[in-house]
């Protein structure tokens, strides 16, 4: 098998005292769509804000398309912190949407998917402005460019957020518990984006409660407890019979209806 | 003594002539007074520790200080020091000084009313902190801090009335000059308020457009 498009060794992360991650180890191969679930406080949200280089963390190894991110290679025992300069580069090539969408409010949606390429990549206004309207169809909001996020629906906002991160051309994409704070009537809408993207080929690490969701897009699911990888399966075995007894119990739960298990 | 409206209209023209003053002291040290507070609000906020006290130690002792004293200080002092400079600029100097440390805490609070998720967000798509900061933040913050900023101007005009302790010709001075030939307290000042509040009319205004316009978003 050829160098997955993420791989995580080892990564052990806290704030403070507080051991968050305690040695995860995970690859996504390239177009591969893996769905992480697990308890609230398992780590989820700090597992995909390492890989995007959004948090610092201790040990471990994080090397997404060839480039390491937060700590360098291993030399003579030890590893160094990444200059800013290329944990920016790194940044680009992965996409992340975050729960609350965290929309740019000061600029039209169009405006809040041109920034980035314009201002990072220095791309040409016409050019960003083309290829954002194009992602702004593939969303289905072709007739919101110039509205701002204030004036959209939370669907509508979630799904311009996807469209920025993909204006960068990404490599892989994170998703952090992206239709937890809409509206159930408007969880379709933007799942329907994702599971488009899926099958475009996009690689995908989606932290998410929507079972049925993971059940139906992810080629393995990701089972997270207490700062661990507890269980690693295809969707099918995973859901029919979790080998896990904390996998078990946290199915049996959020299957029962609660859904923060 | 009586209010004399004759005295009263003959003192108006030397009165506009102290306003012309005094505004112009009021602009100079807003425009300062603004780009010190930029400047020190973004090193409050700032990675770097040493800025950070920097800003912090200007912000404590400015508002500490009464602004007559900062005032007197640099007027006096500067010369024994062998730096001479004119009365108007040493107004402005101080003026600024004063109204930039609040102008500080009031861009530090904007900048940190932000949600955190704004800087993730631009970070994540690569921005660099000081991109993310002048793209993102910035535009957002400052939005917010425009009307506490017109207010505290507010308060920089009417400050400005402590200048005539330096023998400047402000419009408090042209009152009391008035005051002083005509033996009338009375009516000369009732045309020196009049006109302070003419001065400051139009930012109370602004700053009530301001916090309408704002309010939303
Ligand atoms: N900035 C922080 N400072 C201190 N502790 C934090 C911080 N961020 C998260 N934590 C703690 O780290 C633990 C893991 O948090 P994380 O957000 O990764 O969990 P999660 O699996 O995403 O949970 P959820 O399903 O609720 O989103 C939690 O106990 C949380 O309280
Ligand atoms: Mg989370």
């Amino acid at each position: 098998m050829s160098e997955p498009t993420i791989r995580v060794r080892n990564l052990h992360k806290s704030y403070g005292e507080t051991a968050i991650l305690r040695g995860v180890d995970l690859d996504v191969a390239q177009g591969e769509v893996v769905c992480v679930i697990g308890p609230s406080g398992s780590g989820k949200s700090t597992l995909l804000a390492c890989i995007d280089g959004l948090e610092p963390f201790e040990h471990g190894e994080i090397v997404v398309c060839g480039d390491h991110v937060g700590l360098g290679p291993e030399r003579g025992g030890a590893r160094q912190r990444l200059p800013e300069a290329h944990m920016n580069k790194v940044r680009r090539k992965i996409g992340i949407v975050f729960q609350q969408f965290n929309l740019f409010p000061h600029m039209t949606a169009l405006g809040n998917i041109v920034e980035a390429p314009i201002h990072v990549l220095g791309i040409a206004r016409a050019e960003a402005e083309a290829r954002g309207r194009a992602l702004l169809a593939d969303v289905g909001l072709a007739s919101k460019a110039d509205s701002y996020p204030g004036e959209l629906s939370g669907g509508q906002q979630q799904r311009v957020a996807i469209a920025r991160s993909l204006a960068m051309r990404p490599a892989a994409m994170l998703f952090d518990e992206v239709t937890s704070a809409l509206d159930p009537e408007l969880v379709g809408e933007v799942l329907g984006v994702m599971r488009k993207l899926a099958a475009a080929g996009m690689t995908m690490v989606v932290v998410t409660h929507e079972m049925a969701f993971a059940r139906e897009v992810a080629d393995r699911i990701v089972f997270m407890d207490e700062g661990r990888v507890v269980e690693v399966a295809p969707p099918a075995e995973f859901f029919a019979a979790p080998k896990s007894p904390r996998a078990a119990v946290f199915l049996a739960r959020i299957l029962s209806g609660g859904r923060d298990a | 003594m009586d209010f004399e409206w004759g005295l009263f209209v003959e003192s108006l023209p030397a009165l506009a002539k102290g306003a012309v003053t005094t505004a112009y002291l009021a602009l100079g040290a807003a425009f300062f007074g603004l780009a010190i507070g930029l400047v020190g609000g973004l090193m409050r906020v700032a990675r770097n520790a040493t800025l950070r006290a920097v800003s912090l130690f200007y912000v404590t002792v400015m508002r500490g200080v009464p602004l007559l004293v900062t005032l007197l200080f640099i007027y006096y002092g500067l010369p024994s020091a062998g730096i001479l400079l004119e009365a108007k600029t040493v107004a402005i100097l101080a003026l600024a000084l004063t109204n930039g440390a609040y102008v500080t805490e009031i861009v530090r609070g904007g900048i940190e009313s932000i949600d955190r998720g704004q800087m993730r967000a631009a970070r994540s798509l690569g921005m660099s902190t000081a991109l993310a900061m002048r793209r993102i933040v910035l535009p957002q913050a400052l939005r917010r801090v425009l009307p506490p900023i017109t207010n505290e101007a507010i308060t920089l005009l009417k400050n400005t009335s402590l200048v005539s302790v330096i023998a400047i010709p402000d419009l408090l001075r042209a009152g009391t000059d008035i005051m002083t030939w005509q033996a009338n307290t009375f009516s000369p000042f009732a045309g020196v308020a009049l006109m302070y509040l003419c001065l400051t009319l139009p930012l109370v205004a602004l700053n009530g457009h301001l916090e309408r316009r704002f309010r939303i978003r």
